[in-house]
């Protein structure tokens, strides 16, 4: 019993660090939230000018617009959890602290469930912000949108992303000089193949083999139908239990990927890079 | 292995870096270091054991490789009975670490830090706390330094607030990398003086390592010399002052140091 209050606790502290880097840099994480603001923003412009751009026929821009704003708040969501995990070993390589974490007697599911939490709060928040200034902003309507089918979407689809993750994290483990940029590479390939800001029927054929493999595909085309034509839950459920599967099967993965990869650099050094 | 008199048992261990290229098809390559060259000891609980080395002698390594952070390529290595390989959560609970750079979050403040490295270990908050400032506060930190960023202080601060970091878990083997490498001769002491407190009074083994002669003599119970990843000597400082032919002059451990790892050594010098 104990043992898991302690544990629990070491859980725990991977939270309130990242709050109080959060907090400590709280400049930077303004101007990441406007940035990423804009972005979105500039996103879903793209469907008010789509009429004038291609010669103004029979484009519904309402709808276009919410299209465009939903894959970019459910992509906003999905990458910033993908950074905050993949980051757990990065972040501490930058500080020189990794060491001293891995050293730790925690089990490494109770240190990903930590930093887990925190990048789904985080992301949550940020979302949120986006969210309210996108609707704000374009006066959407959602009157008949499935705002909980939504939800249990986002849910799922946080699953399976973190499982993605954590097999990215190991990157930095693999490669010290440039592993963090490497997973810069997968959250690029996941925003090509799973149809953010189109349909994935457009991609040429061999690219969308990838996309049935990509979780966001799966979140992206259930939230379209709960958001755009208010689809009742139950009927979202074939985009849910690919995402649940996929999540059984990629956070185990995901945490054997990283235990190999942390024998692997202690095997060969990998962890320090001096003293 | 099992003498629980004995807190460190380091058997014919041994770690090399580099590529292993090779090791598909055909016999392996040698790797291209060897960093620690079979190297036996051990460590008696409630001992102040020091390892002396040039550069690049395998301190750092050796240290490493007791607290479960490199895979010994050959050998074993036990920690209060504990394998560092097969049961490195026991061993994790039981040890703690200061190396030579102070490795923080060098935006969070003393007390974010050591909060963090105490959750880590299971300590409550409340207890981590009041710990933190008794300890700073002991190893002559300012209470405002201890809710500033860490990247406002000076570096023998900061090697103060590791040392508090290792002290927080209350481990019982504590290994301490240089930890008063780049301290004034006053800080110096007061950590000196904490060593000998913790091991006197929290009943701790500690393996240290250092480039300061005249610390190894005043702190160490016993001494293994180290060069080129292999002990050279292991003894008590004064007996190791013994096996320099005096002429004319009382030996320093100095002498001592630089006579054993100045040149290559046969193997009938080891301890
Ligand atoms: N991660 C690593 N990758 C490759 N080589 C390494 C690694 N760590 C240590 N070495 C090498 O192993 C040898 C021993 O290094 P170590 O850091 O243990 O020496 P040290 O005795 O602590 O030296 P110093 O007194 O300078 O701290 C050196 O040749 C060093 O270059
Ligand atoms: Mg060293």
């Amino acid at each position: 019993m104990s043992v898991i209050v302690n544990e629990l606790r070491a859980s725990y502290a991977f939270i309130e660090r990242n709050v109080n880097i959060v907090k400590r840099y709280w400049a930077w994480e303004l101007v990441w939230l406007v940035y990423t603001v804009a972005n979105s923003l500039s996103i879903s412009f793209i469907g008010v000018g789509a009429g004038q751009v291609s010669g103004g026929s029979g484009i519904d821009s309402q709808y276009l617009v919410l299209y465009l704003a939903i894959g970019t708040i459910v992509w906003r969501y999905l990458s910033v959890i993908f950074y905050w995990v993949t980051d757990v070993v990065g972040l501490e390589r930058w500080e020189g602290t990794i060491e001293y974490t891995l050293m730790a007697p925690i089990t490494r599911f109770m240190h990903m469930l930590g930093q887990t939490a925190f990048a789904v709060l985080y992301s949550l928040v940020h979302t949120g912000v986006v969210l309210v200034v996108t609707v704000l902003f374009f006066d959407l309507t959602m009157a008949n949108a499935n705002l909980f089918g939504f939800l249990v979407l986002l849910i799922a689809g946080s699953l399976s992303f973190i499982g993605i993750s954590i097999v990215g994290s190991i990157l930095p483990l693999l490669f010290p000089e440039r592993g963090s940029q490497m997973t810069h590479l997968i959250i690029a390939g996941l925003l090509l193949v799973s149809g953010v800001y189109y349909p994935v029927s457009v991609l040429p054929g061999w690219l969308q083999v990838f996309s049935y493999l990509s979780p966001a595909t799966y979140v992206l085309d259930g939230a379209r139908l709960a958001l755009l034509e208010g689809a009742p839950t139950l009927s979202l459920w074939p985009f849910i239990w690919p995402l649940l599967v996929m999540g059984a099967l990629s956070i185990p993965a995901g945490l054997q990927a990283f235990h190999w990869a942390e024998r692997y650099a202690k095997r060969t050094g990998k962890l320090h890079r001096n003293g | 292995m099992n003498n629980p008199a004995i807190a460190v048992q380091v058997e014919n261990v041994v770690k090399r870096f580099g590529e292993q290229a090779g090791g598909w098809l055909g016999p392996k390559r040698p790797a291209a270091k060897i960093a620690v060259d079979r190297v036996s000891l051990q460590i008696r609980r409630g001992e102040i054991f020091g390892v002396l080395g040039p550069n690049g002698s395998g301190k750092s390594t050796l240290i490493r490789l007791i607290a479960t952070l490199l895979l010994p390529d050959d050998g074993q290595i036990g920690v209060f009975g504990h394998d560092v390989v097969r049961e490195a959560r026991q061993v994790q609970t039981l040890i703690n670490r200061v190396s030579v750079e102070a490795s923080f979050f060098k935006k969070l403040s003393p007390m974010e830090n050591l909060l963090y490295g105490a959750r880590l270990y299971g300590v409550p908050a409340d207890l981590a706390r009041r710990r933190v400032v008794e300890i700073l506060q002991r190893l002559g930190l300012e209470e405002r330094a201890i809710y500033s960023p860490m990247e406002e202080m000076s570096r023998g601060m900061q090697q103060k607030v590791a040392i508090a970091r290792a002290f927080l878990s209350q481990p019982i083997l504590l290994l301490l990398d240089e930890p008063t490498t780049g301290l004034d001769p006053r800080s110096k002491r007061e950590v000196q003086a904490f060593v000998r407190e913790l091991r006197d009074n929290h009943d701790a083994t500690i393996l240290l390592t250092t480039h300061d002669m005249s610390e190894a003599e005043a702190l160490c119970d016993r001494i293994a010399i180290i060069d080129g990843g292999r002990i050279v000597a292991l003894d008590t400082p004064a007996a190791l002052k013994q096996r320099l032919p005096r002429n004319g002059h009382a030996p320093t451990l100095e002498d001592v140091f630089l006579e054993l790892t100045g040149k290559p050594l046969t193997a009938d010098d080891e301890a």
